[in-house]
């Protein structure tokens, strides 16, 4: 009887926060998405590694519900979901970073932090809704020195921040509501090599926070210093996955480009 | 003092002073800038015409002669902020005057009349925006064009091309009633309605874009669609909406020149998109966007206003208004390109 108890105690703190199993994804007649499933556990980092076209952004897009998927299923907390926009996924507290960051240059970094969940207050006896621009700053300050994020204003525009400014802010920004799952794509890209570490830390940050992440990167030395476990997508379907510690970087790398065995044999092959 | 102290100081001013501009005068410029420019032209009128130019009775003119185009070009300036564009409003503007007028001339009672020319500007700022969205035009330059041409064709079918003239009171209230002030010197002040709407209308457009979280994501959609959409924004809807209240406004301008002519003539409000088109630049918004504020636009309009009216006074020919006013747009511009050199410069 105990037995079983624990075995079962043990199996639900196993359970994935968030599943996928069996997505397609079809454009036209492209075919980005070929049956991937991926299991996400609470607290944990895992990075998604694979080549250009592979099917990483796209993934990604599905798991946060910009994209619909063509076939397949999304299993977040135990409970099959469907996301017909971002908002969906939002609010279970499935955040994204987009690729291209997805910030408006033309506005200020609070609002930037809270557009499409503005805080607002009543006038007129509640005739009237404004935006609560004043609580707003107040709340994106808060939230930028609890995450270590230094600004010299939240009113100052995001076009005139650096690219790791405008990373941390896309990331504060992803994070400002209780999120569960943060999605990253390609966060440390377009970074300036000084600015990358700055943002490294912000994601160890998140996930000292409990909040469970997926981080989409080329580079082996953000994989291997954030990373719990990785997994490859290779034309579309998965390829190979490890957990960090039985993973070596020419490993991962030889995933990206197609190949289960030591790089260093190929490079070897190479050679001869 | 002494030289040290000089030195330290001579290697500073440049930057101090660069840092100045940038942080102080371009943000105070952006907003207040037009309002200089104003009592510049301003002044120069006065300088030549000092006799007729500062009256009551001329700058009072000169809000009821830019009235219609401050309808318009605030409609056209939302749009504008999405990065888009209608050039349907003169052509909405005729319609909706001429649905009123044939109304009118029909036996219809006036409190159906008065309320025809801006819902003729809903339907047709609504279809525009569904257009624009569903039908997935490339750009809502097409959309608008589209509705430029149906709107005057549907303007001259109705009233079967001839001019319809004689409205009630209450229809020519807003474009032509005044609110007697009292005496100066021996001259009545009246103020025309048209000005306190004018003014009314600009109060209410910048609590929607500074204060309101439709305003603020409108702004948001013009600096980046893409992020206004994965913030959970529906974009369509928006963009439904704000091509709707450009086109109301449009209605609304058409009320106003009904009332001020006492009439409607098919083809009103010809070019009068280009003319909003040109005040909301001139006002400090750009094509791409996001950028420029209710302030600026309504500067925009009284510059425009003003430059007609100062040299209808001097007797210079409209072809000449034609083309400084055409220059003043490439001068706006040209400054405003300036401008964003010297604000980005690190
Ligand atoms: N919106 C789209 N329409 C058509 N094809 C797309 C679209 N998005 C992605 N694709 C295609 O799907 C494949 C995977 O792309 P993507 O997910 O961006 O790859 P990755 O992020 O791994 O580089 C590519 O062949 C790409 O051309
Ligand atoms: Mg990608």
């Amino acid at each position: 009887m105990t037995e079983t108890a624990t075995e079962s105690s043990r199996e639900t703190a196993g359970e994935p926060l968030l599943e996928a199993r069996g997505i397609y994804k079809y454009f036209g007649a492209v075919t980005a998405l070929r049956d991937v499933s991926l299991k996400l556990y609470p607290g944990e980092v895992l990075g998604v590694v694979g080549d250009n076209g592979a099917g990483k952004s796209t993934f990604m897009k599905v798991l946060s519900g910009l994209h619909s998927p063509s076939e397949g299923t999304l299993i977040f907390e135990g409970k099959p979901v469907h996301f017909s926009s971002p908002r969906d996924s939002r609010e279970l507290g499935i955040e994204m970073v987009y690729q291209d960051l997805a910030l408006a240059g033309n506005m200020n970094i609070a609002e930037n932090i809270y557009l499409g969940r503005e805080p607002r207050r009543k006038v007129l006896g509640g005739l009237l809704t404004l935006s609560d621009h004043k609580t707003g700053l107040r709340m994106a300050q808060e939230h930028l020195d609890n995450l270590k994020i230094h600004v010299k204003s939240v009113e100052q525009n995001v076009e005139e921040l650096s690219g790791g400014q405008r990373q941390a802010v896309a990331i504060a920004r992803s994070t400002a509501f209780r999120a569960k799952v943060v999605i990253m794509d390609e966060p440390t890209a377009a970074l300036a090599v000084k600015e990358v570490g700055k943002v490294l830390d912000l994601i160890s940050g998140l996930k000292e926070r409990g909040i469970s992440v997926v981080i989409i990167s080329h580079r082996m030395d953000d994989i291997f210093y954030v990373c719990d476990r990785v997994m490859a997508l290779y034309h579309g379907s998965n390829f190979a996955e490890a957990r960090l510690e039985d993973a070596s970087r020419s490993e991962v790398i030889g995933w990206i480009m197609g190949s289960k065995e030591h790089i260093g044999t190929v490079a070897h092959d190479r050679v001869q | 003092m002494t030289a040290s102290s000089d030195l330290e100081n001579g290697g500073l001013p440049e930057q101090a002073d660069t840092d100045g501009i940038r942080t102080r005068l371009l943000p105070f410029m952006d907003r207040f800038g037009i309002l200089l420019v104003i009592v510049l032209i301003g002044l120069v009128m006065w300088f030549l015409q000092p006799d007729v130019f500062f009256t009551w009775r001329n700058i009072t003119n000169i809000f009821k002669q830019t009235a219609a185009n401050g309808m318009l070009s605030i409609g056209m300036f939302i749009v504008i902020l999405t990065a888009g564009i209608d050039l349907s409003v003169g052509s909405v503007l005729a319609l909706g005057m001429m649905t009123l007028a044939v109304a009118n001339a029909g036996g219809m009672p006036w409190p159906i009349v008065l309320v025809l020319s801006p819902l003729m500007g809903i339907a047709a700022g609504f279809i525009n925006g569904v257009g624009i969205t569903k039908l997935r035009m490339p750009h809502p330059f097409i959309m608008t064009l589209g509705m430029l041409f149906i709107a005057r064709g549907l303007a001259n079918l109705i009233s079967g091309g001839v001019p319809y003239s004689g409205l009630p009171d209450p229809v020519r209230f807003l474009g032509s009633a005044r609110i007697y002030l009292g005496e100066l010197d021996g001259t009545r002040l009246n103020l025309p309605v048209v000005f306190l709407a004018t003014i009314v209308v600009y109060f209410v457009f910048w609590i929607l874009l500074e204060h309101t979280v439709f305003g603020r994501r409108i702004y948001a959609i013009g600096g980046n669609p893409q992020a206004a959409r994965v913030s959970g924004i529906n974009v369509d809807r928006m963009l439904v909406a704000v091509y709707t209240i450009c086109g109301f406004m449009a209605g609304i301008a058409g009320l106003v020149m009904a009332g001020r002519t006492n009439s409607g003539f098919p083809n009103a409000g010809q070019g009068m998109e280009l003319e909003a088109i040109a005040a909301v630049i001139i006002g400090g918004a750009s094509f791409f966007g996001g950028r420029g504020h209710v302030l600026g636009i309504f500067g925009g309009v009284i510059i425009m206003g003003l430059i007609k009216n100062g040299l209808n006074l001097n007797d210079v020919s409209s072809f000449w208004q034609q083309i400084l006013i055409g220059a003043i747009i490439i001068l706006a511009v040209f400054i405003d390109v300036l401008r964003r050199d010297l604000g980005t410069r690190h």
